[in-house]
């Protein structure tokens, strides 16, 4: 178990290091290690060792069609993110706009993954640390009602992306043009009840969490997502950041750039050399417009102002999100007619695409060329977490000062809580974190 | 560090994950309610993905996820072995080497170097293998991802001491049970239903399109248990009427358990037919 068992503190000369095992309920494996020298911070890694598995290498040489069911296999968390920027981005190169129901269809998948995504995060695996317990299994003794709901709302998530895509991990009816199959109007009907109830929880699980103690803690954010003019963003939108960037999905990689570390198999990805933030939090705070007038009552009572700038508040976005997605969830079944055809017509043509759609954690770029056979030679793949690994090395850096005279185990404790904020899925970025601190002195 | 003796006795269960995408353990959490009460039952010693309280060995019951793709995991699960009562592996990654075994056929230096600006910080072995080849497995579950239902199964016969037993025919016995039509005869699409392990509920028949595999090749439907099922007649198939190159005929068995036999021999045999 190399470097995966507690070492707490090991103290050298002049030098203070610090080893915590694996940081819990983040979704992957990776390690964190600390230099602190004369009292203050020299050195933040986030390291990702999840071992390496070369999707990118492996698509080229597969025919187009088989791209969704191959993607879906980069995160069991968010497989209808993988899927939805591969289709958008394949399509670009077929010259193909998917619209009408089978446009509904796919934000509703996509609604059903990130109600499924983020009930998972907020009830289960961040929750626990605000009120103090090891899991949400553990919390569940003491809080059973609450739990249960979280669990249930997850359910309703989960039930969408069933119904729709076969089942909820690695669904099996995405495909290039729309479905395999698509729902008759009478089974979306049959979902009403329970996604009308879970619409309910989820304004229950705003004003919960918005009633949580949060430390006081605001670095100075450059928000990135997708804004559309119309909608909330899922599948279609500009990239733009909240320091003004404005850009078309196709200029992504002019700006956004992919760097290797020596100690991540995840790579970096940075603005303009610049770190950035994705994920719930800049969603929410670069769409404000399109927020229901439901959740910004609900807000509006919690005494929650947007934009949200403490990260710790990345559980008030995302439970935010859960109550829009099933808000939208049942404004899109209301008006469901099946389309005429699940797929539209396909013409294969050579050629390069990109589409960026919004996983549960940030943005998602894909990019494919392809030849004239259909067949994939090329493919580029961006993830949320390793767009937010340097941000996270920077919050970590900026929220260590205040924790230096703490006890090592409780530093670690407080910096897994900083990382955790951001739901990290090193899965998709390559997981497990190991902590460790280094002090040391040149006194 | 004292605990009621009725704590004390609950079976105790770990989770470990190597390379894989987190799906099958996210099948653990999505049983919901059920989690709850398996939460009861066992006490859940190790599952970093859902708890900071992660207990030392041994266990009664370890899951393991994720095939074996470095030097430093190859020794890692031989310390998990040490710890493990019964071990189960969960899904395609530990019970076959999972999508990323599509390695065995590359290069993997081509492949860093396809991935990453500065490949000789990488390291990764150049096969990803599944559990059995490293340590003994004592029971598989199959499925990319694997089935929540069949999981729970398992799980509550080993606390009953019961030993389980999982169907492994084919997914066409379960396609025709639930009344799906048949995408292969009806509609001329190279399904590999008829050589897949039964498991996941057809789910791709029923949602009007081919089984791609995910639950590895059946067993028993030929001869008696344990015996393949008949790839190169479906191949064949395949190929003769419903024209698939032997490329396309060689990517459908090269898939999610690519390099499980036969599968990986009946993609290796079109290959060579180019």
């Amino acid at each position: 178990m190399k470097g995966r068992e507690e070492n707490n503190s090991e103290q050298m000369k002049n030098t203070r290091t610090i080893a915590v095992g694996a940081i819990a309920r983040v979704e992957g494996e990776g390690a964190l290690r600390i230099t602190v020298k004369d009292g203050s911070v020299q050195d933040v890694e986030l390291k990702i060792f999840e071992p390496p598995r070369f999707f990118e290498a492996f698509l080229q040489g597969r025919h187009y069609d088989e791209v969704p069911d191959i993607v879906a296999r980069i995160c069991g968390i968010c497989p209808i993110a993988y899927q939805m920027s591969a289709v958008h981005a394949l399509e670009q190169i077929f010259g193909l706009r998917v619209e009408g129901a089978l446009r509904d269809l796919r934000r509703l998948i996509y609604c059903g993954e990130w109600i499924e995504s983020h009930a998972l995060h907020v009830y289960l695996l961040q929750a626990p640390d605000f009120l103090g317990y090891e899991s949400g299994i553990a919390m569940a003794k003491e809080h059973g009602a609450v739990v249960s709901r979280g669990l249930r709302l997850k359910k309703a998530g989960n039930a969408i992306m069933t119904l729709l895509g076969g089942r909820s991990v690695h669904p099996v009816s995405v495909k290039v043009g729309g479905f395999s199959r698509v729902p008759l109007r009478r089974e979306l009907e049959g979902l009403k009840d329970e996604l009308l109830w879970a619409r309910d929880a989820a304004v229950e699980t705003v004003r919960w969490v918005a009633g949580f103690d949060y430390p006081e803690f605001t670095p100075d954010y450059n928000d990135v997502a997708l804004r559309h003019p119309d909608e909330y963003p899922f599948n279609e939108g500009q990239v733009v950041a909240s320091s003004g960037l404005h850009l078309s999905v196709n200029e992504f990689e002019e700006h956004f750039t992919e760097h290797q570390v020596a100690y991540s198999t995840a790579l970096h990805c940075t603005l303009q050399g610049s770190p950035y933030l994705v994920g719930p939090l800049a969603r929410v705070n670069l769409n404000q417009e399109h927020v229901t007038p439901l959740a910004k009552q609900v807000l509006a009572d919690c005494a929650v102002a947007l934009p949200l700038r403490n990260p710790f508040h990345g559980i008030i976005a995302r439970s935010v999100e859960i109550l829009y997605a099933l808000e939208e969830s049942l404004r899109l079944i209301e008006r469901y007619e099946p389309p005429p055809v699940p797929v539209a017509p396909i013409t294969v043509q050579p050629g390069i695409g990109m589409a960026c759609t919004e996983a549960p954690r940030g943005i998602l770029y894909h990019r494919y060329e392809v030849d004239g056979d259909g067949i994939v030679r090329k493919a580029k793949i961006v993830p949320p977490t390793s767009q937010n690994q340097s941000r996270i090395e920077q919050d970590l850096r900026l929220f260590m000062p205040r924790l230096l005279s703490l006890p090592d185990k409780e530093v670690a404790l407080a910096c897994e809580r900083v990382i955790r904020c951001y739901d990290p899925c090193i899965s998709c970025a390559t997981h497990f974190l190991n902590l460790d601190i280094r002090r040391e002195s040149s006194a | 560090m004292s605990k009621p003796e009725a704590q004390r006795a609950r079976p105790r269960l770990a989770v470990f994950k190597f390379a894989s995408c987190d799906g099958c353990q996210l099948s653990i959490l999505n049983l919901e309610e059920d989690l709850l009460a398996l939460g009861e039952a066992l006490d859940l010693a190790y599952f970093p993905e859902a708890s900071s309280d992660m207990k030392p060995g041994p266990y009664d019951i370890v899951l393991v996820e994720g095939s074996i793709t470095t030097a430093e995991d190859a020794h890692r699960i031989l310390a998990v072995r040490q710890q493990a009562k019964v071990l189960i592996t969960i899904g395609a990654c530990a019970t076959a080497g999972g999508i990323q075994a599509l390695r065995n056929w590359a290069d993997v230096e081509a492949f860093k170097q396809a991935v990453y600006p500065s490949p000789d910080y990488i390291q990764s072995l150049s096969t990803s293998t599944p559990i059995s080849e490293h340590v003994q497995v004592d029971f598989e579950l199959w499925g990319c991802p694997i089935d929540k239902h069949q999981l729970l199964r398992v799980i509550t016969d080993l606390v009953g001491g019961v030993q389980p037993r999982l169907p492994a025919g084919s997914v066409c016995l379960e396609c025709k049970r639930r009344g799906h039509v048949c995408v292969l005869v009806a509609k001329g699409i190279p399904c590999l239903g008829p050589v897949t392990r039964t498991g996941c509920g057809a789910i791709c028949p029923g949602m009007g399109r081919d089984c791609y595999g995910c639950f590895g090749p059946s067993e028993g439907e030929r001869k008696g248990p344990g015996l393949p099922p008949n790839t190169v007649s479906l191949a064949t198939r395949f190929h003769r009427e419903l024209q698939l190159i032997p490329v396309e005929v060689m990517r459908r068995f090269r898939g999610i358990n690519g390099s499980v036999s036969p599968f990986r021999t009946e993609s290796e045999d079109w290959e060579n037919k180019r």
